[in-house]
């Protein structure tokens, strides 16, 4: 399995990359990670003609705090979210959902980027980064704007880039203290991509909920948001009645494939129980 | 089509090729330098077989293009060794706790493990079943490829491993 031929560019500012980019259009594709890219080459899914390798651009790396928020550089690897003390304390949610992805070879070359961008529905961070109320940074040929991650997702692999465009960085709101938060991921094995998977983030006073977000993965086209479910839990002590009526509002808006991972009938039914227990191990971490 | 020239350290040398920007680094390293311990399993970056240690960090060669390795240092099994020849306490785990059977995952898992016991001397069994997991043996059900990595953290510190081969 040998990718078809293309021109290899190794950029070292995003302006080159971007204009690279945009002279090629749908012939030319950004390299990041390369690990959801370079396996479609092989199988000839994809065929770009130019690939423009975003690695010599130091200016896409690294994590840092500013005022409110984390910014993190769309080249920061899976490994490098995993030992960044920052997002351990800050967004321990990204840290336990990273750790959820694929494996530790991958997770070296996968990047925060790559998988955000790529629009696979399968990918963990869409959600969680709609969860945590994130934002892109896009950079094209008319220079910067910003998307939220809620509006990003327009169908499996489209999203709100436009040809020429690059994800530069995410900024994610630093979440409030004492806030919980749980990943939960159902798999058939390490590195498969979730049968169901939801995403919690929760504040609580006086044993009751008073905010909340919950995220799903792969039971939909495109990561959703659970605006109902997540209202659903607001003023209660989650209970065994309202965490299943909240399933079933999450549920309603799921529309999983039918596929190896199973039928859709199964794939919403433990998509509910992901939310349930993201639910309660969230709640068990409030403080 | 145009070749790029290359060059990279692998296991401590200097090496150069020319290479088309479509070529994967596991056929520079197997068909260019010749160095065939690196094994291709799956070509579909899910078995590990492939893994060689680029710039510190584990990394499947069927998934990076070799001109992505330019300027780059890489570790392949063949640079495993100790320096005089002998058995690394990784490779004498492997023999020692019989960590593996038709050995074709072999060079996989004792480049992950080196990179693994760098970053973590003395991990648990879950750190270790957790850090093999891109890794696929098909022989031994890991229980001693587990035991050969626990046999190698413990000589590299000085102690003794007790327990046997399964």
């Amino acid at each position: 399995m040998i990718p078809g031929a293309f021109t290899y560019y190794r950029p070292t500012t995003v302006a080159d990359a971007v204009k690279i980019l945009s002279e090629h259009g749908d012939e030319a594709r950004p390299l990041a990670g390369g690990h959801s890219l370079v396996p479609m080459m092989k199988l000839r899914l994809a065929t770009p003609g130019h690939l423009v390798d975003l690695h010599g651009i130091a200016g896409l790396k690294g994590i840092r705090r500013d005022n409110g928020a984390i910014i993190i550089g769309a080249m920061t690897t899976q490994h490098e979210l995993l030992t960044s003390g920052e997002i351990a304390s800050a967004i321990p949610i990204l840290h336990e959902a990273a750790r959820l992805i694929a494996d530790p070879q991958v997770r070296y070359r996968g990047t925060i980027g790559g998988n955000v961008a790529n629009g696979d529905p399968g990918n963990d961070l869409p959600a969680l980064m709609m969860t945590l109320g994130a934002t892109y940074w896009v950079e094209g040929p008319g220079g910067r704007r910003n998307v939220a991650a809620a509006e990003f997702y327009q169908g499996a692999y489209f999203t709100a880039l436009e040809p020429g465009e690059l994800l530069t960085a995410i900024s994610v709101p630093v979440q409030p203290a004492g806030h919980g938060w749980a990943y939960e991921k159902l798999k058939r094995k390490v590195g498969d991509y979730a049968t169901a998977a939801a995403a919690a983030v929760l504040t609580m006073s006086s044993g009751k909920v008073t905010t909340c977000t919950i995220g799903l993965t792969n039971l939909s086209e495109t990561p959703l948001l659970a605006a109902d479910a997540a209202r659903a839990v607001i003023g209660t002590s989650l209970d065994d009645v309202t965490l299943k009526q909240v399933a079933n509002a999450a549920r309603a808006i799921m529309s999983p494939a039918a596929d190896a991972r199973g039928p859709v009938e199964y794939r919403k039914h433990v998509g509910g129980i992901m939310v349930m227990r993201a639910l309660t191990r969230a709640a068990a971490r409030t403080g | 089509m145009a070749k790029t020239h290359i060059s990279m350290k692998v296991n401590g040398i200097e090496v150069e090729g020319l290479v088309e920007s479509r070529t994967l680094l596991v056929h520079f390293i197997r068909e260019n330098l010749q160095l065939t311990g690196t094994h291709i399993g799956c070509e579909t970056t899910h078995c590990g077989a492939c893994t060689v240690d680029v710039d510190g960090m584990s990394v499947k060669s069927c998934t990076v293009f070799a001109v992505q390795a330019n300027g780059s240092d890489v570790l392949t099994i063949e640079g495993m060794a100790n320096a005089d020849g002998t058995l690394s306490p990784l490779q004498e785990g492997f023999r020692m706790m019989h960590g593996l059977q038709c050995g074709y995952c072999t060079p996989g898992m004792i480049v992950r493990a080196h990179r693994l016991l760098k970053e973590n001397p003395s991990p648990s069994e879950e750190d270790i079943r957790m850090g093999i997991s891109g890794n696929i043996c098909r022989c031994t059900g890991y229980q001693n490829i587990v035991k050969a990595i626990q046999y190698a953290a413990a000589k590299m510190s000085g102690a003794q491993f007790e327990e046997a081969a399964e």
